[in-house]
C-alpha cells in the first residue's frame, strides 16, 4: 500500500452542531488504513481545528484532502471564504476575532491555527482577503513504541 | 479508580455503557473550551466538562478520551449524540455537582491530572 | 482563608491585587461565562482558562474574590488593566485546571 487519498467536503450549515463530524470520519478512515494511533490523533486534531474554522468563518465551507504515504500524511484544507486579514497575528496563541457567543460555545480561544501548527511537522498557510485560505500540513509518521 | 468508583464519588449516573463500570480510569482533565481539549498533551481517560454541546463527544473521540463526565446536571440534548458516543465506545456520565467539587473529590480519591508531567506526581 | 494566603500556598503569580485581605469562601471552576453568572457565589474564587475581556466584568458582577487563570495563561494587557481598575484580583497558575482545583479544594477543606 503506497499511497491513499481521502477527500472530504465540509459543508458550512450555519450551525456548529456538525463540527467534528468530518474529523471523526477521517480518524476512522485512517485507523482502518492502518495508520498508527499517534499520527491519527495529530491528523484528526488538525482537521478538527480546520473544520471549526470553516464553520466559524466561511459561508459555504470547504474541502479537506488527506493523503496517506508510508512515511507521512499530508493534509490539504481549502476554502473560498473571506480569507484572513493578518495571518501572522492569527498564528499567535490567544489571538481571536471570534465574537463572545462563539467563546461561550467553547470555540474561539485563539488556539486554532497555533494548535494546527503545533501538531504539524510542516505547516503552510496562504490566505487572500476575499479569495479564501489554503492550508497544507504535513505529519511525519513515526513508528509506535512497543507499548 | 474504576468508572463505578468515579460515579459513586461524585454522585454521577451513567448515560450509556454502564457495562463498562469496572473499567479503570486513572487520568483526568477539566475543560469547557473545546479548543483547550484539542490542544492538550498527554492522554486523558476522563474529561470533566460543563459543555454539553454535541461537538464534545467528537473532540473526545479524536483525543482518545474514554469517558466524559458532564457537571451541573448537563447532558447531550440529542439522543443520537448519546447513541453515537456508544458506538464509538465513549462512556457518558452526568453529575449534579459543579466542576470544582468534582475535581476536588476525584483528586482526593487519587485521580491523576492528565496534563501534568509524570515525574511531577512521583 | 484569606486571598493572600491562597496566593502564597498555591504559588500564584499576581497580575492584579484586588483585596488581599478578603476571605476566599469557596471556588467555582468554569470557562463558560453563563455558567459562572448562574452558579458562582459571592466570595468564590474563579478558576478558569477563559481569558476573554468579559471575565473581569463577570467577576465583579458576581462579587468573586478573584480570578485564577490556569495553565500559565496570560491575558491581554487590557484585561489586566481592567482588573486593576475594577479592583478584581487576577492571578495566574502554571497548573492545569484539574490539578489546581484539587489543590485548592484540599486547602479550603483543610481549614475545617
Amino acid at each position: 500500500m503506497d499511497r491513499q487519498v481521502f477527500a472530504y467536503s465540509v459543508v458550512s450549515t450555519g450551525s456548529f452542531d456538525d463540527v467534528g463530524v468530518v474529523s471523526t470520519e477521517i480518524k476512522r478512515d485512517l485507523e482502518e488504513a492502518g495508520v498508527e494511533k499517534d499520527t491519527v490523533r495529530r491528523v484528526a486534531v488538525i482537521c478538527f481545528e480546520a473544520e471549526m474554522n470553516l464553520a466559524l468563518y466561511t459561508e459555504r465551507g470547504g474541502n479537506i484532502q488527506v493523503v496517506v504515504e508510508p512515511d507521512r500524511v499530508d493534509i490539504y484544507v481549502e476554502d473560498d471564504g473571506p480569507g484572513i486579514e493578518d495571518v501572522e497575528k492569527a498564528m499567535q496563541p490567544g489571538y481571536s476575532t471570534a465574537p463572545l457567543w462563539v467563546h461561550e460555545l467553547g470555540f474561539g480561544a485563539g488556539m486554532g491555527l497555533p494548535n494546527m501548527k503545533e501538531n504539524s511537522d510542516i505547516f503552510e498557510i496562504v490566505s487572500e482577503l476575499g479569495k479564501g485560505t489554503k492550508i497544507h500540513s504535513v505529519v511525519f509518521r513515526r513508528k509506535e513504541d512497543a507499548a | 479508580m474504576t468508572l463505578k468508583e468515579v460515579a459513586q464519588t461524585v454522585e454521577a449516573e451513567f448515560l450509556n455503557l454502564e457495562d463498562r463500570a469496572d473499567e479503570e480510569v486513572n487520568t483526568a482533565c477539566a475543560a469547557d473550551l473545546l479548543s483547550d481539549v484539542l490542544a492538550m498533551r498527554g492522554d486523558a481517560a476522563l474529561l470533566i466538562t460543563g459543555e454539553a454541546a454535541p461537538q464534545v463527544v467528537r473532540v473526545a473521540d479524536v483525543m482518545n478520551i474514554r469517558a466524559i463526565l458532564y457537571v451541573r446536571g448537563k447532558r447531550p440534548q440529542k439522543k443520537d449524540i448519546i447513541r453515537w458516543a456508544t458506538q464509538r465506545g465513549i462512556v457518558l456520565l452526568s453529575t449534579p455537582l459543579p466542576t470544582f467539587e468534582v475535581c476536588g473529590r476525584l483528586y482526593k480519591a487519587g485521580m491523576r491530572c492528565s496534563e501534568c508531567p509524570e515525574d511531577e506526581a512521583a | 482563608m484569606r486571598l493572600s494566603d491562597v496566593v502564597e500556598r498555591l504559588g500564584l503569580e499576581v497580575l492584579a491585587r484586588g483585596n488581599p485581605e478578603r476571605e476566599v469562601n469557596w471556588a467555582y471552576t468554569s470557562d463558560l461565562l453563563s455558567d459562572v453568572m448562574a452558579g458562582a457565589q459571592p466570595g468564590d474564587m474563579w478558576l478558569t482558562i477563559q481569558r476573554h475581556m468579559n471575565i473581569v466584568a463577570v467577576a465583579k458582577l458576581r462579587d468573586l474574590t478573584g480570578i485564577v487563570l490556569a495553565k500559565g495563561i496570560k491575558p491581554a494587557q487590557e484585561v489586566v488593566d481592567k482588573a486593576r481598575e475594577e479592583g478584581i484580583a487576577l492571578m495566574v497558575s502554571d497548573k492545569p485546571l484539574f490539578e489546581l482545583c484539587g489543590e485548592l479544594y484540599q486547602l479550603l477543606r483543610g481549614r475545617g
